[in-house]
């Protein structure tokens, strides 16, 4: 059971404290029938997905069940066997140039950070914009600190990842992906492996980015960020989508019964 | 508070404590003593035991070395001297068997007269080295320029280099430091012309060769930077240009430019070359080479490319399956069958390859090491920020790899330098072996038994000491986890 645009008019709901978030025709990513084997086993099935320009969207679902797989096509980590993903305009297929224009106007945080630990915090915002996209480093310097600024760690510049907490390396990871002012971004459960105090300055961030209007997809358990930021949340369980719907609907009135007993799970306790 | 439960009793600290010395009992030596050495009955008794055996070698060797004789100009004087001091049957070292062959240890049969050219050419090796070893830490960079600078220029003079190439050396030596200073990245490039400097002080002949050969590389280079946009086929372009230009044109122009312009050395036979003179060329060439090498092997072996993977495992795994004598025998022996008669393929040269190769396998591994121990996400993170695959590996896995590797790597460096002792077995003189039984085997040496041994022990022991204290001094350096 697969819900499109058309059926559930999502980008139309858009709440009174998330009106500066607006959804646009423009489509950002297009998946149409991908399908996707890890050897023998079918890790997704069947998946049909549009994401438009400005959207948030979070995808949840219980481990397992595809949700990492499915964003990490998006950028082709993980390459699809079968069907069609489109990025800006731009297939994905074997083609090494396509996936590295992707890839540069596609960022993503990672539930680990993976930061470069051997380079500054400023070295690792700089390292993209003057090696992919070939800016002076005078130039990418100036976006590197206007990034951490926006995600307030400009006072670790000059530090290294490990002299980090953890809720600081994540943001800088998130700065790291927009140095490269990408139009996409991809975030693969980012506060997953956090503390819970270090949580909020990272959602917090993430609110911030989706009120620039950034197209945002998430794999997240972070529910309250689901509420407060995502105009269509996703539910994925063995590698398909099992419900898509705005939050409000999603929550207060799940259709499938997978659905009803994963909200139950993790809403209940 | 111990009788009132003390979890039963509510309780708010008043004021904090300030930080206390620890006791005596916990302090200075005592502590020091107590937990390293007698920190149990079974410590205390291998103490003891490592103590006693200390004391039995000391008293063992301690008479042999007291006993040791400089001023020598044989064995027969040396056991006349011993009689004469310590009595009838007293043992010592004779070391004027150092003080009357050093040189052969140091140079082997290299002609005195140009001692200064090997002298030299290690002082600059150094030179050379600077730049690249301690690219941060400028006080270092500074030591081992300094002192490099007035080796290579004192012991060319000591060693009785003639006037004109005294002052070459110290211009090209004052250049040098002028270059390293102000210009750090022209100072790399002078490391890389560095080998063919090299080649032609040990070797001597026209210059002109070994300039012609870098003049390949350099047209192979420019030929790459021509073509870079077309990817792989740059890199093609700029291999077959060099491969042209060694093949057809070089020879010649050599001769033209040596007509025009001779510069050139006494041309010495590889043959000569012995002592650590031989040790140390063949050494850094095989320990410089290898390197990359082993970069490059350990990368193919990762690589996804079937072909390109199952060359560097097989090339990899059938190195490491022979030994290292086996591929030297090769090179003496077998390699004259396959190469067309009358080719002359320098021996040091033959033998340099082989363990360039043999190093390169281990290297191989040692690095194939490093590269799996970074976790999945390093190369992922490169990955979605859309650095390609070269850049990835130059940028992001192999700083950190080659990091990881460092005391694997500075071990194979070392293993390497020590093996290059077994070319004793194609007839060269290494300091251990050749050489030692060749200055034995005089009349006035007969015997000279531990001296020899003793004394290339201490040299090898020096540079490979070295080595591992740049290895520990660069781990360091490079350290970033801060925890």
């Amino acid at each position: 059971m697969t819900y499109t645009q058309a059926d559930t008019g999502a980008p139309a709901r858009i709440d009174a404290g998330r009106s500066a978030m607006t959804v646009g025709d423009e489509v950002a990513i297009d998946i149409v029938r991908m399908n996707k084997w890890y050897g023998t086993f079918h890790v997704l099935r069947d998946i049909d997905l549009t994401v438009r320009r400005g959207e948030r969207i979070v995808i949840a679902g219980p481990s397992g069940s595809g949700k990492s797989t499915l964003i990490r096509c998006i950028n082709r980590l993980e390459e699809h066997q079968s069907g069609r993903i489109v990025v800006d305009g731009v297939e994905l297929t074997h083609d090494l140039k396509n996936i590295d224009k992707v890839r540069s106007e596609v960022g993503m945080v990672f539930q680990h950070f993976n930061l470069f630990p051997h380079l500054t915090v400023l070295e690792n915002c700089t390292l993209a914009p003057i090696w992919v996209r070939r800016l002076p480093r005078r130039q990418a310097e100036e976006i590197a600190m206007r990034y951490l600024e926006k995600v307030r760690i400009p006072e670790q510049a000059n530090k290294y990842p490990g002299q980090l907490s953890g809720g600081q390396q994540q943001r800088v990871a998130i700065a790291r992906s927009l140095c490269m002012e990408p139009r996409i971004m991809l975030f693969d459960e980012p506060t997953s492996a956090l503390d819970p105090e270090m949580i909020k300055e990272v959602l917090d961030t993430m609110i911030e980015l989706a009120q620039d209007g950034m197209t945002m997809i998430c794999v997240t358990h972070e529910m309250g960020f689901a509420q407060a930021v995502a105009n269509r949340v996703i539910f994925m369980d063995q590698g398909q989508i099992v419900e898509q719907n705005s939050p409000r609907e999603f929550f207060n009135n799940p259709q499938s019964e997978r659905t009803k007993l994963f909200l139950s799970q993790i809403l209940g306790h | 508070m111990s009788e009132l439960h003390a979890e039963t009793v509510p309780f708010v600290r008043g004021t904090m404590l300030p930080q206390a010395s620890p006791p005596a009992a916990e302090r200075g030596l005592y502590r020091w003593l107590r937990t390293n050495l007698f920190s149990g009955p079974l410590n205390t008794v291998l103490t003891i035991v490592a103590l006693f055996v200390l004391w039995w070698l000391f008293q063992h060797f301690y008479p042999w070395i007291r006993h040791s004789v400089w001023n020598a100009s044989s064995m027969a004087e040396c056991r006349a001297i011993f009689a004469e001091r310590w009595g009838e049957g007293a043992a010592g070292g004779c070391f004027g068997v150092i003080r009357e062959r050093w040189n052969q240890f140091l140079f082997g049969f290299y002609p005195p007269s140009e001692y200064w050219r090997p002298t030299s050419a290690f002082c600059l090796l150094f030179l050379a080295l600077a730049p690249v070893l301690f690219t941060e830490s400028r006080q270092m960079r500074w030591i081992v320029v300094a002192v490099a600078s007035v080796g290579a220029f004192a012991l060319s003079m000591l060693s009785g280099a003639p006037a004109p190439e005294l002052v070459c050396i110290a211009v090209g030596v004052v250049v040098w430091i002028a270059v390293i200073e102000y210009a750090p990245r022209a100072a790399l490039v002078l490391t890389l012309v560095f080998p063919f400097l090299a080649v032609w002080l040990l070797w001597g002949g026209s210059i002109w060769g070994p300039a012609t050969i870098l003049g390949g590389a350099v047209i192979g280079v420019v030929v790459w930077r021509l073509l870079a946009r077309f990817g792989i086929l740059a890199v093609v372009g700029g291999l077959a240009a060099a491969a042209l230009w060694w093949w057809f044109l070089s020879g010649d122009a050599a001769a033209d430019l040596q007509r025009m312009l001779p510069l050139s050395l006494p041309r010495m036979e590889s043959r000569s070359f012995g002592g650590f003179l031989l040790a140390i060329t063949i050494g850094v060439a095989a320990i410089t080479m290898s390197l990359p090498l082993g970069v490059i092997l350990a990368l193919a072996r990762q690589s996804d490319l079937p072909i390109v993977k199952a060359f560097a495992v097989i090339f990899i795994e059938f190195i490491r399956g022979v030994p290292l004598i086996t591929l030297l025998f090769v090179a003496s022996l077998l390699l004259n069958y396959f190469l067309p008669p009358g080719t002359n393929f320098d021996i040091i040269l033959r033998v340099i390859i082989m363990v360039t190769l043999f190093a390169s396998a281990y290297m191989a591994e040692v690095i194939r090491g490093g590269l799996a121990s970074l976790p999945r996400g390093q190369y992922e993170a490169a990955g979605a920020l859309g650095l390609n695959y070269w850049k990835m590996q130059r940028l992001i896995i192999l700083p950190q790899a080659l990091k990881v590797s460092i005391p694997g790597i500075v071990g194979t460096f070392i293993g390497v330098f020590k093996d290059t002792t077994l070319v004793t077995f194609v007839g060269l003189f290494d300091p251990l072996k050749q050489l030692a039984d060749t200055i034995r085997a005089t009349f006035e040496w007969k015997g000279a038994y531990w001296e020899p041994y003793i004394f290339s022990g201490f040299i090898f022991f020096i540079l490979c000491f070295g080595m591992s204290r740049y290895s520990m001094h660069l781990e360091q350096r490079l350290k970033r986890d801060h925890r």
